[in-house]
């Protein structure tokens, strides 16, 4: 067992890990918010990937593409609050299952018309000249990868910490009533949460595009590693999500390696389960009355 | 409660016609209609079970397509591979699947709402990649090819016309034996965990027995409906049963009245005849489920026929001198 290779895998596990965290952190925020678990999540971060490779194609410059696939995404996000989310109003939790699902089935199918069933490629952002460190090759995108997320990471903790708004949206995660009472509107936050969802889930889906392709169905599988990270972090903070996510990486990372590659998806799975059963009675904290 | 669409004698006319045509169409000769509704009839059959668990009991699934697919392996492996009589192929299918929700009902339903969802959708793709990895017994990505057909003595199910009918049959019989269920002491107690888990444990329900045996129910339906697929078709490969047609479920039982045992016919035929009609266009059904279920769940839960019946009432309300 040669040291390079550990460093190689311990490399893919924390560059996948970084966008399973922000895939999660999507997820934490949308539900600490608003109660909801939005499992269109994945289908933005598709959205972003696809976005920018169109973007691209019209011969837009790259971080023009890059930004503008973001601010579109985020849009989006706000549409599917205002049409599917706002008119259920206190929907039980099985309805708002379903619209989220159904959200997402959407998206996805007009993704598959739009763009087709084949993954497309985006270029990398400076280029594909591996680095050599350890022994290890080291893509550039796998550095602007780890870079976004901790940027990203860093700045959704400081406005969740530091402004009004993070703060009126973390009144309204604690309580609604309360919060409604000093003069935050809870539809105004639950809007505001799907926003900055769908835009952490788009940066997300433009940074790992040139490393694994986009395509129109990656959203199930990266939605669900997302949840897995937001699950294991408790859904509360940045901090236990983006652990969360590292920690599935390197998991996924390390049987892939080691063990078998074509029970890579198998490895997220069995973490799921994992922590939805050592968490259950923890999670289920406001659960009743499904 | 608003009053019930159809009840009492109106109820058992419906269903009686709703008997006559089916028995007719078949008749007509027209074999694309006939295995439309062959197809139509099996996916009626888990969907009925699904409005059981999701409808009544109130207990979210997104995998319930493992179900079906556990069921349609079974039937096809043992009747193929081992030369068991198809008939008790299916018996062993139904009752395998039926014990193995029965066994991962207790974990799973420590669960509930979001994590439930969460959790079914993840042991549906699990039970997903097993059919396409394990592909010694199951033939993997290129499927199981020749699975032989159910026959009575000499008489064999092997054309669609005969095959329409043992469908149907089931069909209707699944649909009365969960009707008298929903009508019963369970079907009471299983509102009730609906409408609340903790008075209803006040009560001295036993929650989790109550979902878990549901559960164990709408798999072998499931498990029933898979092993006629198999034997229907001939051949099962793993896209049918995957996390896609686990949604489709789901829509079909929502458009027909998620509460609603009999609107799971309309629901598995809308969703049916809706991609059969969009079949030329590519994939735009799925753009118009998802649409669909989004505009139900929030303008018409109870269903579209209901939906539409007091939509019909409010505007001829409205329009009626008073």
């Amino acid at each position: 067992m040669a040291t390079w290779q550990l460093v190689q895998y311990v490399v893919t596990g924390i560059t996948v890990g970084s966008i399973y965290a922000i895939v999660g952190l999507g997820f934490t925020i949308i539900y600490s918010v608003t109660g909801i678990i939005n499992f269109a999540q994945g289908e933005f971060v598709m959205l972003g990937g696809m976005i920018a490779f169109s973007l691209i194609g019209l011969g837009l410059s790259m971080p023009v593409a890059l930004i503008l696939a973001v601010v579109l995404v985020t849009l989006a996000g706000i549409i599917f609050n205002l049409v599917a989310i706002r008119p259920a109003g206190r929907a039980s939790t099985i309805t708002l299952i379903i619209i989220t699902i159904g959200g997402a089935l959407f998206i996805r199918a007009v993704a598959g018309l739009y763009w087709g069933r084949d993954a497309v490629p985006l270029p990398p952002f400076t280029g594909d000249e591996s680095l050599s460190f350890l022994g290890a090759y080291i893509l550039p995108q796998s550095l602007w990868v780890i870079g976004i997320t901790a940027v990203l990471m860093v700045g959704v903790y400081l406005l969740l910490n530091r402004t009004l708004v993070g703060k009126a949206l973390k009144a309204a995660a604690i309580n609604k009533r309360a919060a409604a009472l000093v003069g935050i509107d809870a539809r105004m936050m639950s809007l505001i949460s799907f926003a900055l969802a769908a835009a952490t889930g788009a940066i997300a889906g433009v940074v790992i595009a040139p490393l694994s392709y986009a395509s129109y169905d990656m959203g199930i599988m990266l939605g669900l590693k997302g949840f897995v990270a937001a699950a294991m972090g408790g859904f509360t903070g940045v901090r236990g999500v983006f652990l969360g996510g590292l920690g599935l990486g390197l998991a996924e990372s390390l049987a892939a390696g080691y063990i078998s590659s074509s029970y890579k998806n198998a490895i997220a799975l069995i973490f799921l389960f994992a922590v939805l059963l050592i968490r259950s009675r923890k999670l289920m904290v406001g659960e009743e009355g499904t | 409660m608003m009053p019930l669409f159809i009840r009492g004698r109106g109820k058992m006319l419906v269903i009686a016609t709703l008997v006559v045509l089916l028995s007719i169409v078949p008749l007509l000769g027209n074999a694309y209609y006939t295995s439309v509704l062959i197809i139509i009839g099996i996916h009626t059959i888990v969907t009925v079970g699904l409005c059981l668990l999701m409808g009544y009991t109130g207990q979210v699934s997104l995998g319930h397509a493992a179900f079906y697919g556990i069921g349609a392996y079974i039937a096809a492996i043992l009747s193929k591979t081992y030369h068991v009589d198809p008939w008790l192929a299916m018996v062993v299918a139904i009752i395998a699947t039926a014990a193995f929700a029965f066994a991962i009902g207790f974990p799973v339903f420590r669960l509930r709402g979001n994590y439930l969802a969460m959790a079914t959708l993840g042991l549906g793709i699990i039970i997903w990649i097993l059919f396409r990895e394990l592909d010694w017994i199951t033939g993997g990505q290129s499927g199981f090819l020749d699975i032989p057909t159910l026959s009575i003595g000499g008489f064999s199910f092997h054309s669609d016309f005969r095959f329409y009918y043992l469908v149907w049959g089931f069909c209707i019989a699944v649909m009365f034996i969960s009707q008298n269920i929903v009508g019963s002491r369970m079907g009471r107690a299983m509102r009730a965990i609906r409408d609340s888990e903790s008075a209803s444990q006040s009560l001295g329900i036993n929650v989790t027995l109550v979902k878990v045996k549901i559960l164990a129910l709408s798999a072998a339906y499931a498990a029933l409906a898979g092993s006629l697929y198999a034997y229907y078709v001939g051949f099962i490969d793993p896209p049918p049963f995957g996390f896609l047609f686990s949604i489709r479920l789901v829509v079909m039982a929502v458009v027909g009245g998620l509460a609603s045992i009999w609107g799971a016919i309309f629901g598995a035929a809308s969703v049916r005849l809706l991609t059969e009609f969009l079949h030329p266009f590519g994939d735009i059904d799925v753009v118009l489920f998802g649409l669909i279920i989004v505009v139900v769940v929030i303008l018409s839960p109870q269903g579209v026929i209901r939906g539409l019946v007091d939509l019909w009432r409010r505007i001829s309300r409205k329009l009626a001198p008073s």
